[in-house]
């Protein structure tokens, strides 16, 4: 009797310890299994950069949410941890210094701009970090660091291929141009973008007859349009960012410039406060950018990822379309994500050489990088203005008015030259 | 690359300019000029005045001109509690330059974070008739965006000149200005004075931000960019005179300009300040200046 | 504070940062040291002149540029193996110069005009960078950093002890001008320059003294900053937050005290740090707008008038 109830205990015991043991490791394995993967960045939240910063990081949220409704990174719930650079690249090495040590973060990502980026690149590299990076100009062609990847389509030779496209347009037109003026504000991307269209444009043998910049903090782009147009050019190439490229689309209206192409590397033309206010002083206009709602760019996924955006972006005071900047923030997280899914861990040198030999297909279409992490193949987009309506905002969220004139794979239409009627 | 049209274009179109800088920094010459109060937060207030004009803009259609001065009694009692709070933190006590000026750096920052919060760091801009319009007066084009702020500038300068001479209450913020002493034994409240004169100035900022939204496209920092220029205007006037401020304002826009024109734009800020700079190593109170 | 004790507290500050050096391996807090300690040179070299003589500098951003830009300049020309110190030596040399022209321009201007040329001159220097090619020009210049930091575990440490001499050095300069004969004559011209003057003060020397003092430690406190950021642009390096900084630390920490600015710049520069990694965006902006305005206010003469008030208020 004694032995059977002994027996009985005995196996009652063991079979309690067994179970505790089996729950208490199938907890462990969900807790460890739960355990977030985070990932640092800073962006600029305030500041000149704080416009596209905030509408990228509601496209970045936006991927958050969508891996984590698939069950996160290998299993792991993914986290940002992100701090407000203020656009200011003083605060960048502090964050990242931060980021790595203090907060402990598995992944970084870059900021928005070259002036952002830069400043990270020696914490990165010391710490051996694969570095996606989001829309800065030529950054790698100082450090020649082997784990950035650029999601800015500008290409293998940045620099060069921003404005190739422009030129090559304004070449192929028939009687051919001669003269060209190139005009760029005083700060970091336009003067790279202008040294580059001054290499393009003797190269296709243009005479280069106005060559300036001025101080962003001009109020008036009046008298600098009419020292361009006193000069005669048939090319006008200008480099700007927002403020000024109104300024100088303004003018241009307002002095009657003569010149058959006008546009180049004008950053604030795809901004949709921006393109609603110039209304059809944009027509004919041709400019750089990155996506139009044009149909030979209907890449899967982009049109729901922007649906989606632009409820998310309702109220927050950026840009209601988000055409320029959200979608290539949701696709360097793609890259990642897809990456750190292929090759089933956040092994850093396993992620980057599996980021450098592999196409990845994302809300931007197929990304491919190349030499110091830039795009194998620049896709830089000129896109010419059609048929604007005055004060219409719904009007670019489609199709029809930006049409792609460059380059021939992605064309939906041809360039009307002269610019002005 | 000289020429006559190019030339006389640019002159205008520094005049004009200069037309717009007056009214950006008129309420500076009363505030500063005249008060001695270091409102490094005018152009905050202007860019204030610029939101204004586009909120009201885009919801009721309005003139952004006939929005800055429906609000100038608005802005007007923003200025006259500011100068309450100085007046009981500082000046009674006796602290006012640097102790004021850092209150004034503090209040511009605490406006654009405010505007940020309120209103993002999306460029606005406003719609108007007029803009894109240009008159032509044979080779030389003068754009409405710049000929209306102008146009308004001019009749703002002329109304707040005639008003400080003609009136009594305008007599009293110049004599305020000299004689605080004289002006007492005259009847008259300094402190009633000083904050009447303060709201008059930030009143105007209700109509520079108009003025300054039709140029171009506006965003919170942006009132950065005129600090230096505005108390450029007022020191190169001459503190207390507005037609100095005026004269000012119009060399400056027209030196830019020419600058501008014929050297290269990137130079146009050093030449400015440069001319300043002369200005005060030659003749330190201004061209109009009281000494 | 009596002879003894500062330096004794010199050499205990001293060497607890080097011992941090040894201990702490985690390089975001001398990141976040260096910002504050680069802080605390511009608050105190800002005194020497606005605290102590009473001319009020608006343009401390451009002194602190021209220094960065020294750096750049030498190290473009002769290479990223100049050593920090030659940098540092030749941006106290450049800056102290712009400093003793500055001293000249008071004998013209008093008061706020003294300022407007303040801000007038950065302006220009700032144009003149944007203009200057070889250091970048308007787009910046890249600086990468060497591979040498001596007996350190990185970089940043090593220029986080730079940045800790230097500021130890200038409060030590401070604090001779300040409690010095020299001191006196200083004061003596802020509160009346022209009784001072005729009580037989050298007022021309001593304003030279005092700008030249002023330049030279703000250049030397952006002397090493390129290599701190990497990356430097005029926009960025004559920032208005600089500026700002330079005045709001000594006066919430109270300008009459050669202590003040180091008080305002640790309690400022710390709440900046904190505020960037927790709270972060717009908010960062607003209160350091705020703490200078509830600051002014309430306490006119900074931290250190209200001890001093406090301390009068015990006696009796």
């Amino acid at each position: 009797m004694l032995k059977r109830r002994s027996f009985v205990r005995a196996s009652l015991a063991s079979g309690v310890i067994a179970l505790a043991a089996a729950s208490g490791s199938l907890l462990s394995f969900t807790a460890q299994a739960a355990q977030p993967i985070k990932i640092g960045f800073s962006m600029a939240l305030t500041g000149g950069l704080a416009g596209a910063g905030k509408a990228a990081l509601i496209a970045m949220e936006l991927w958050r949410d969508d891996v984590n409704k698939k069950g996160g990174l290998l299993g792991r719930p993914v986290e940002f941890v992100y701090y407000d650079d203020a656009t200011n690249p003083a605060t960048v090495p502090g964050i990242y210094t931060k980021l790595l040590s203090v907060d402990k973060v598995d992944l970084v990502v870059s900021s928005y701009g070259t002036n952002e980026i830069a400043p990270a690149m020696p914490i990165v590299m010391r710490n051996k970090l694969v570095f996606p990076s989001l829309f800065g100009l030529a950054v790698n062609d100082e450090f020649h660091y082997d784990r950035y990847f650029q999601i800015m389509p500008a290409g293998p030779e940045p620099k060069l291929d921003w404005s190739r496209g422009f030129f090559e347009l304004a070449a192929e037109q028939k009687p051919k141009p001669q003269t060209v003026a190139i005009v760029a504000a005083d700060a970091e991307f336009p003067l790279a973008a202008a040294a580059g269209a001054r290499k393009n444009a003797q190269a296709k043998g243009f005479k280069i007859v106005y060559d300036k910049t001025y101080p962003p903090s001009t109020t008036d782009y009046t008298p600098i349009v009419r020292a361009i147009q006193a000069t005669n050019p048939d090319i006008v190439f200008v480099a700007s960012y927002p403020p000024d490229s109104v300024g100088m689309v303004k003018a241009a209206h307002e002095v009657g410039l003569k010149a058959k192409m006008f546009g180049g590397g004008m950053v604030g033309l795809q901004f949709a406060a921006i393109q609603k206010n110039l209304g059809p002083l944009l027509d004919n206009i041709v400019n750089y950018d990155f996506w139009a709602p044009e149909p030979t760019l209907n890449f899967p996924g982009v049109n729901e990822f922007l649906k989606r955006y632009q409820e998310a972006a309702k109220g927050k005071g950026v840009d209601p379309l988000g055409h320029y900047l959200p979608p290539y923030a949701y696709a360097y997280l793609q890259v990642l994500e897809q990456s750190v899914d292929a090759v089933k861990s956040f092994d850093q040198a396993k992620l980057a050489a599996y980021m450098h030999r592999t196409t990845f297909k994302t809300v931007v279409g197929d990304v491919k990088f190349g030499k110091n992490g830039e795009w194998a193949k620049s896709r830089v987009l000129m896109v010419q203005f059609r048929d604007v309506q005055p004060d219409n905002l719904e009007q670019f969220a489609g199709p029809g008015k930006r049409i792609v004139v460059y380059p021939k794979e992605w064309k939906s239409g041809d360039v009307v030259y002269p610019y002005k009627k | 690359m000289w020429s006559v049209d190019l030339f006389a274009n640019a002159i205008v179109a520094g005049l004009l300019l200069g037309g717009f800088y007056a009214a950006v920094s008129i309420g500076l010459a009363i505030a500063f000029g005249q008060l001695d109060i270091v409102n490094i937060a005018h152009p905050a207030f202007v860019i204030v005045g610029s939101y204004t004009a586009y909120i009201i803009n885009r919801h009721f259609g309005l003139d952004p001109v006939l929005i800055g001065i429906l609000f100038t009694p608005v802005f007007f009692l923003v200025g006259a509690a500011i100068y309450r709070v100085y007046y009981v933190a500082f000046e009674r006590t006796g602290q006012e330059s640097l102790s004021g000026l850092a209150f004034f750096f503090g209040l511009m920052f605490i406006i654009e974070v405010l505007l940020i919060m309120a209103y993002g760091v999306d460029y606005r801009l406003v719609s108007a008739g007029y803009i894109g319009r240009t008159i032509n007066i044979g080779f030389v084009g003068i754009p409405f965006r710049m000929l209306v702020p102008f146009a308004v500038a001019a009749a703002l300068t002329v109304g707040v000149y005639l008003y400080l001479s003609r009136t009594f209450t305008g007599r009293a913020i110049l004599a305020v200005a000299q004689d605080r002493l004289a002006l007492q034994l005259m009847g008259a409240d300094p402190v009633k004075i000083k904050q009447f004169a303060f709201g008059l100035a930030i009143a105007t900022t209700a109509i520079a931000g108009s003025l300054l939204i039709i140029i171009g496209p506006v965003e919170p920092s942006v009132g950065r960019q005129y600090i230096g220029r505005v108390f450029a205007i007022v020191v190169l006037g001459g503190m207390g005179s507005i037609p100095g401020m005026a004269i000012a304002a119009l060399i400056l826009g027209v030196v830019e300009t020419l600058v501008g024109t014929f050297m290269g734009p990137s130079w146009s800020p050093a030449v400015s300040f440069g001319v300043l700079l002369l200005t005060l190593a030659l003749r330190p109170s201004g061209l109009f200046g009281r000494k | 504070m009596k002879g003894r004790a500062f330096w004794a507290s010199i050499v205990a500050v001293l060497v607890a940062g080097l011992v941090l050096t040894g201990v702490v391996s985690n390089e975001y807090y001398f990141n976040a040291l260096y910002v504050i300690l680069q802080g605390a040179i511009m608050a105190v070299a800002w005194n020497v002149l606005g605290g102590f003589t009473g001319y009020v500098n608006f343009g401390s951003a451009g002194f602190f540029a021209v220094g960065a830009y020294t750096s750049i300049a030498l190290g473009k020309a002769f290479g990223p193996s100049l050593p920090l110190p030659v940098m540092i030596a030749v941006a106290a040399l450049v800056c102290g110069l712009i400093g003793l022209g500055l001293g000249y321009l008071t004998l013209r201007l008093k008061g706020v005009y003294f300022s407007i040329a303040t801000l007038a001159m950065a302006i220009v220097f700032e144009t003149l960078m944007n203009n200057w090619s070889y250091v970048g020009g308007a787009r910046g210049a890249y600086i990468l950093t060497p591979d040498s930091h001596l007996w350190f575990n990185s970089y940043i440490e090593m220029l986080f002890m730079v940045m800790l001499l230097l500021t130890l050095g200038s409060v030590v300069v401070s604090r001779a001008l300040n409690a010095s004969r020299l001191g006196r004559g200083l004061a003596a011209i802020r509160d009346d320059e022209v009784a001072a003057e005729c009580a037989g003060v050298p007022t021309l020397r001593l304003k030279l003294i005092s700008a030249t003092v002023m330049g030279a430690m703000m250049g030397v406190a952006g002397a090493p900053y390129p290599y701190f950021v990497t990356f430097v642009d005029p926009a960025s390096a004559f920032s208005l937050f600089v500026a700002v900084n330079a005045i709001a630390m000594p006066m919430i920490g109270g300008t009459a005290h050669w202590i003040g600015p180091v008080i305002g710049a640790l309690l400022v520069g710390t709440a900046q740090q904190v505020i960037t990694v927790t709270v972060s965006s717009e908010l960062n902006v607003l209160v350091v707008g705020v703490m200078l305005v509830l600051f002014i206010t309430l306490a006119p003469q900074g931290i250190v008038g209200l001890a001093q008030k406090y301390l009068a208020r015990r006696a009796r």
